[in-house]
């Protein structure tokens, strides 16, 4: 990368609000090259406006976007051809091959890569002959990536890749991003699924009401909670357990109360486990459920915006 | 990059409309079946046959009846049939026959008849002259005649050009307004609005599509209308493949315009018709446009579809150049112009 550009993606303070919806509302972001980056959001978080605007498909309302060291306004022939662009829900015609799709892609931009090499690197070699029609979810979005892919971008978007794909054909997915990791391709990506921006990102952003509420490696994100574990227990729906006493217990930092279920954010699970047990029983209260795991990034939306990613 | 190279933008778009268009069978199946249909009912419609036998009825309660309908069979264009009273007001009515013919004794006739029917009228000529030539009548000037059938100035050859014109028409604005709002529909679009393609190749292989398909479909119909029915093709065909692909051109930018913001197929289709109802009516397709009174007169010969019959039909029934077609080449240009123009200001990629 040219040393005049240490970003790959430089946005300052952008906005853009629709009718009666702000959509994206003071949002800095730095991507530098090289790397993964994830916006990590719920549906409705502002992350595919902010990323169309990226994609110079929408104008912001204000701020500035610098995109591989050049503004829209001025380069777009040149971002055009630097940019690879992958879309939600976009169906490309059914009535092609896999093979001739790629070669219409490829023949848009000056300077790219082989088409079989492309479609080799999406796995899709043996559905090379293959009607676009008959493929199934997941291959239909690995033709998306490579049609992204074949005019060699220095950064490439994926909006939401794995959306609505099977357990199997998402893991593919996750190994072809990191395929294209391996070979140093800046990729920004999107995704509402925490455990996927966890695996592909080397930095997330986490977007809620257009704005970015925390930034850091996956690591530093979980670290910021201070939690070792996290204790979920639950008892049934008519009892409960008042906030103040399950705070009481050794080794609680926070706690998270939903129904009969509660998450305690803990230090150390040897010595809050035996306590909270110690709790109930003698409160003669039932436990339904008693589950631990390392915290996730899910634990961090839910610690910083006290809802679910997945909530709606 | 040179346009006419494989791997270019132009020739890879242009391949893909072709792509999808020969790989979807039901469209192939119309595109080149319907030309041919068209042409096989014209053929059954305007097949050659001995003149038309006029049917009279004569009231078979007059007692000279008979004698009537024998004096009548003299003349090989009438075909009368003796009718009862009822029968007879019910033939009148319904029109299958063209005379009643009421004898009253020896000499004397009533004739029964609509006077609002041509055929009706010349049917009274034929059976007056027919009756009085059996009473005796001797006609004092000698009549020859030579029968005459001039291509060019049958249905059949004002049909063919205004049918040819529709065809453009339909082909223009639902070929390539269906592809394009079908593929804002599925987002692809906006897909392509997002890579280096260059937005005026895009619009430029539908259009490249399209005028293949009209030298196809103008082929198919020409040469049916020629072998068939001898249709004329007198003026040059330099001018008319001229008109032919203007008009294509001027239609597919009218079919370009009505899909530069329709997100969904129900709502093009509305468009569509709405656009080129008044023209099925108004522009001369199927009988002469100047039937429409004086006052709308100025509309309808602004309509692009009057303009594109017109000159064709002055190139093919009256042999005129380029100078006859101006005037219609240059309102095909103008409607050309102002769809382009305004459908790339208004077109939306997403």
């Amino acid at each position: 990368m040219h040393p005049a550009v240490p970003f790959a993606l430089d946005v300052r303070a952008l906005r853009k609000r629709y009718a009666d919806v702000v959509a994206v509302d003071g949002l800095d972001l730095l991507v530098a090259a090289g790397e993964c980056f994830g916006l990590l959001g719920p549906n409705g978080a502002g992350k595919t406006t902010t990323l169309e605007i990226c994609e110079g498909l929408l104008a912001p309302d204000a701020g500035e976007v610098i995109v591989l060291g050049r503004h829209w306004a001025s380069d777009e022939r040149e971002l055009r051809q630097r940019l690879g662009v992958q879309l939600q829900e976009t169906q490309f015609s059914e009535k092609l091959t896999v093979v001739e799709t790629v070669r219409l892609f490829r023949s848009f931009y000056t300077g790219g890569r082989q088409v079989d090499d492309v479609i080799a690197l999406v796995q899709l070699a043996e559905k090379s002959q293959a009607r676009v029609g008959t493929l199934s979810g997941g291959q239909k979005q690995r033709l998306s990536v490579a049609c992204a892919l074949v005019g060699n971008p220095d950064l490439i978007f994926l909006d939401e890749p794995t959306t609505g794909l099977d357990p199997q054909a998402r893991r593919q997915l996750w190994e072809l991003v990191e395929r294209l990791r391996a070979e140093g391709t800046t990729i920004m990506l999107t995704t509402h699924y925490m455990d996927e921006a966890e695996r592909l990102c080397d930095r997330i952003a986490i977007v809620d009401r257009g704005k970015v509420i925390a930034l850091g490696t996956p690591r530093e994100l979980i670290r910021s909670l201070g939690a070792e574990q996290v204790v979920a227990c639950g008892v049934h729906e008519s009892e409960s357990v008042p906030d103040h006493a399950l705070e009481a217990l050794p080794g609680v930092l926070r706690v998270r109360q939903d129904g009969g279920f509660s998450t305690l954010q803990v230090g150390a699970a040897h010595e809050t486990i035996p306590a909270l047990l110690d709790l109930l029983s003698r409160r003669g209260l039932t436990l339904t459920e008693l589950r631990t795991h390392s915290p996730t990034l899910e634990d961090v939306f839910v610690s910083l915006t006290g809802r679910h990613l997945r909530e709606q | 990059m040179s346009i006419l190279r494989g791997d270019s933008q132009l020739a890879q778009l242009t391949l893909a409309r072709f792509r999808e268009f020969l790989r979807e069978p039901e469209a192939v199946f119309w595109t080149f079946v319907f030309p041919l249909l068209l042409a096989t009912g014209l053929g059954i419609a305007f097949r050659s046959r001995p003149p038309e036998v006029v049917r009279i009825g004569v009231a078979n309660s007059a007692p000279n009846a008979s004698q009537v309908q024998r004096a009548l069979l003299a003349d090989p264009g009438l075909s009368p049939e003796l009718l009862g009273d009822s029968a007879a007001d019910l033939a009148l009515r319904i029109g299958s026959i063209a005379l009643l013919v009421v004898p009253h004794g020896a000499d004397s006739v009533d004739y029964r008849f609509d006077d609002a029917r041509a055929e009706s009228r010349a049917a009274r000529l034929a059976v007056d002259g027919a009756l009085q030539r059996a009473a005796g009548r001797r006609d004092p000037v000698a009549v020859g005649e030579s029968l005459v059938s001039e291509p060019g100035s049958r249905y059949i050859d004002f049909l063919l050009p205004g049918l040819l014109a529709m065809n453009l028409m339909g082909g223009g604005i639902w070929g390539i307004g269906f592809g394009i709002v079908d593929a804002r529909r599925k987002k692809l679009l906006k897909r392509l609005a997002a890579t280096p393609m260059s937005r005026a190749m895009y619009l430029l292989s539908f259009l490249v599509m399209r005028l293949t398909m009209t030298v196809i479909e103008v082929s198919i119909v020409v040469a049916f209308g020629v072998l068939a029915f001898g249709v004329p093709l007198r003026g040059s065909l330099l001018v008319f493949g001229g008109i032919s692909l203007l008009t294509t051109l001027m239609f597919g930018s009218i079919g370009l315009l009505i899909a530069s913001r329709a997100r969904t197929q129900e709502g093009a289709s509305g468009l569509m018709n709405f656009v080129m109802l008044p023209m099925w009516v108004g522009s001369g397709v199927f009988f002469a446009a100047n039937k429409f009174p004086g006052a709308v007169q100025p509309v309808i010969q602004a309509l692009p579809l009057t303009a594109a019959v017109d000159a064709m039909r002055i190139n093919m029934l009256q042999g005129g150049g380029l100078g006859a077609v101006a005037g219609e080449l240059a309102i095909i240009g103008a409607w050309l112009v102002l769809c382009f123009g305004l459908a790339l200001t208004l077109f939306r990629w997403k």
